[in-house]
């Protein structure tokens, strides 16, 4: 083959199906959002008293950890795209590092975010407090399962990476998982400022 | 037919077809006492119609399940089944509890049967689609645990594929969530919130993975498609479903004593309740668009894929219209709801029982390559009989309920016409659904036709 000939990568990247799920969560969230915005203009002064409860030191961490995390996972993808024969074991053992990383940021993050949820128990805050608390509880127990899940998907990753199980032309399972953080860590961001920051 | 002991299936279907007969029986009884309230009074009144009719849709597509799974295990699970003798017991036992049952709401007012099979010591009875009186709850439990043992065995000691793992989880999901119906709290609300644990959970949560199961082991047969292809839709279509599904639950809690909050849980996650059957109708016309084989059971094929449209038309769309909480104001309760409710159950439940019927009975009956062309002529017309017949009837209830809306909920309290006074004022409507209903009950007639239709010998 001509050497500025290249073979078509694959488009959307990961299995189609991962691309469904993403459409399906961020209607789910974005419903939610627009729910949030919407009570949010009629009871102002409610929304912006109960935020000052917020920890936002602890949810900008957070949101530092998501991000990381992300960027741990594309040097992951990267690294296994990049492989070559003579180095295949050497880059899955790299990348599985990087997940592995990824996954302890993500085990932070649910266990900072433990901390908050059991601060504001404490309180005697529920779902039944108020609508601001009803939408900061729903989003971030919402978000928080999906975590929770994204670890758990981080971690039969790393095993299978460190295994050598996936090759730069065979790593579907790995983009598809990587897609999957992203749109974990793409509706923190959106989270974070809109429940946390805008006032 | 591959395995011998998969003909324990055939009493269960044949019994399924003649519940679902009576079912459609009592439904147009039920239909004409609502042009003319006097018809069949004092013998048979409204209440105990709909009792039965809404019981025998149950049985019928409990009996449906069960015919399905001992057909489909034994060959997804490459062996025999465990025990085909249990199988039959657990027909007879439970063909006999729910023609006693029937008779029992037929012949005995209900009061006097609560009273005289001891409700009291163990209060379960009164409460919709879950009337069956205490004795026959527990027999529903020991029929359905010796159903799902019995497939269970036959999984473990054969070869495990995702649609029996499935199959088998939406059995398990069905037994546990049945057990709500013995938990009856004194406090009303605690009361229909808990018996939507039975009736939601299964029709929107663990049903479904009967549904998917047994659409995909339908699918695989008549298109040859790769068996990983479809266990990738089958994943897909079980996740949303079990996502939306069991906190969509929320939608039944709108206004009746449960905290504020379910009107957001309950609105956005059932908004997300037809995506899965969306994905069904996109999972069998992608799998009959690349098929492998051509199947000479072409109109098993045509019921699988009504099965995904009418599903979705039934549970998706017109579930949709009313499920949001601000519409559910006005909208609880009316005709639109019993709308929802036929479409939703015919399309997605009864049309899976008829794939399964029309794929495995012709086997059942020494046909491995499905009926004749005649015959299946005479079946692909009372497929369009029912299934329009059945669009027509819910268009009708529709305009039923959207003129009861109008009249009896819209209006303020000064203005707001009274309940009987908006059906007798809709009556135009419930002749259209009527006509409609006679229209299913003929193509159920055709249906049972085609398995009796002789087709001409080749000449030699």
């Amino acid at each position: 083959m001509p050497k500025y000939l290249t073979i078509k990568e694959p488009y959307p990247p990961g299995d189609f199906a991962i691309w469904i799920i993403v459409y399906v969560e961020l209607l789910t969230f974005g419903l939610l959002f627009a729910g949030y915005a919407f009570s949010r203009r009629i009871n102002l002064q409610m929304f912006n008293d109960s935020q000052l409860l917020l920890n936002q030191s602890i949810g900008f961490i957070n949101t530092l950890i998501l991000i990381s995390s992300s960027f741990f996972i594309v040097k992951a993808v990267q690294k296994i795209k990049n492989e070559t024969n003579e180095n295949s074991y050497k880059s899955s053992i790299i990348a599985s590092k990087w997940l592995l990383s990824a996954m302890l940021l993500g085990i932070i993050f649910l266990m900072l975010k433990l901390t908050e949820f059991s601060h504001l128990f404490e309180q005697g805050i529920t779902l039944s407090t108020n609508t601001f608390f009803m939408f900061y509880l729903l989003l971030t127990m919402f978000h928080f399962m999906h975590v929770s899940l994204g670890v758990i998907i981080l971690f039969n990753l790393h095993h299978k990476t460190k295994a050598q199980g996936y090759s730069q032309n065979d790593c579907r399972g790995l983009e598809t998982g990587a897609i999957y953080w992203h749109l974990v860590d793409l509706l923190w961001i959106v989270l974070f400022p809109l429940v946390y920051i805008i006032r | 037919m591959k395995y011998s002991s998969q003909m324990v299936a055939k009493p269960y279907f044949i019994f399924a077809l003649i519940l679902l007969a009576g079912e459609i029986v009592f439904g147009l009884a039920m239909g004409v006492q609502y042009l003319y309230g006097d018809f069949l009074f004092p013998a048979i009144p409204f209440n105990v119609l709909r009792m039965v009719h809404t019981n025998l849709l149950i049985v019928l597509l409990l009996f449906g399940f069960m015919g399905a799974t001992y057909f489909l295990i034994p060959e997804e699970s490459e062996r025999e089944l465990w025990s085909p003798m249990l199988a039959k017991l657990t027909f007879w036992v439970f063909a006999a509890a729910g023609v006693a049952t029937i008779l029992g709401y037929l012949f005995v007012p209900y009061a006097t049967l609560s009273a005289s099979l001891a409700n009291s010591f163990w209060p379960t009875m009164g409460r919709e689609f879950l009337e069956q009186p205490t004795i026959t709850k527990v027999g529903i439990v020991l029929v359905v645990l010796s159903y799902i043992f019995n497939t269970t065995m036959t999984v473990i000691k054969g070869r495990k594929t995702t649609i029996s793992v499935i199959l088998l989880t939406g059995l398990f999901g069905l037994a546990f969530f049945f057990l709500f119906a013995f938990y009856v709290p004194q406090n009303l609300a605690m009361d229909k919130f808990f018996w939507w644990f039975v009736v939601h959970l299964w029709v929107e949560g663990t049903w479904e993975l009967i549904l998917g199961a047994l659409l995909a082991f339908v699918l695989i047969k008549t298109t040859g498609v790769d068996r990983e292809h479809i266990d990738k839709w089958l994943y897909l279509i079980i996740a949303m479903t079990l996502i939306s599904g069991l906190a969509g639950t929320g939608h039944h809690f709108f206004y009746i004593g449960t905290p504020g909050y379910w009107l957001w849980i309950g609105s956005i996650a059932s908004a997300a309740e037809p995506i899965p059957f969306f994905l069904m109708i996109l999972f069998a016309f992608n799998m009959a668009k690349n098929r492998r084989i051509v199947h000479d059971n072409k109109i098993a094929l045509t019921w699988a894929k009504g099965t995904a449209v009418v599903g979705f038309l039934g549970a998706g769309v017109w579930g949709f219209f009313h499920t949001l909480a601000p519409v559910n104001y006005y909208t609880h309760g009316t005709q639109l709801t019993a709308a929802h409710g036929h479409l939703s159950f015919f399309g997605a439940y009864v049309m899976i029982c008829f794939t399964l019927i029309s794929y495995a009975m012709p086997i059942l009956r020494g046909r491995p390559h499905g009926n004749g062309p005649k015959s299946q002529k005479v079946e692909l017309t009372s497929f369009w009989m029912m299934v329009i017949g059945m669009i027509g009837l819910t268009l009708a209830l529709t305009v039923a309920g959207i003129m009861q809306i109008e009249m009896q909920r819209l209006p303020d309290a000064a203005n707001a016409m009274g309940f009987m006074e908006t059906q007798a004022a809709i009556s135009t409507v419930y002749m259209v659904r009527l006509a409609f209903g006679v229209m299913v009950f003929l193509g159920l007639l055709t249906y049972f036709y085609s398995f009796f239709v002789k087709e001409e010998k080749a000449v030699a």
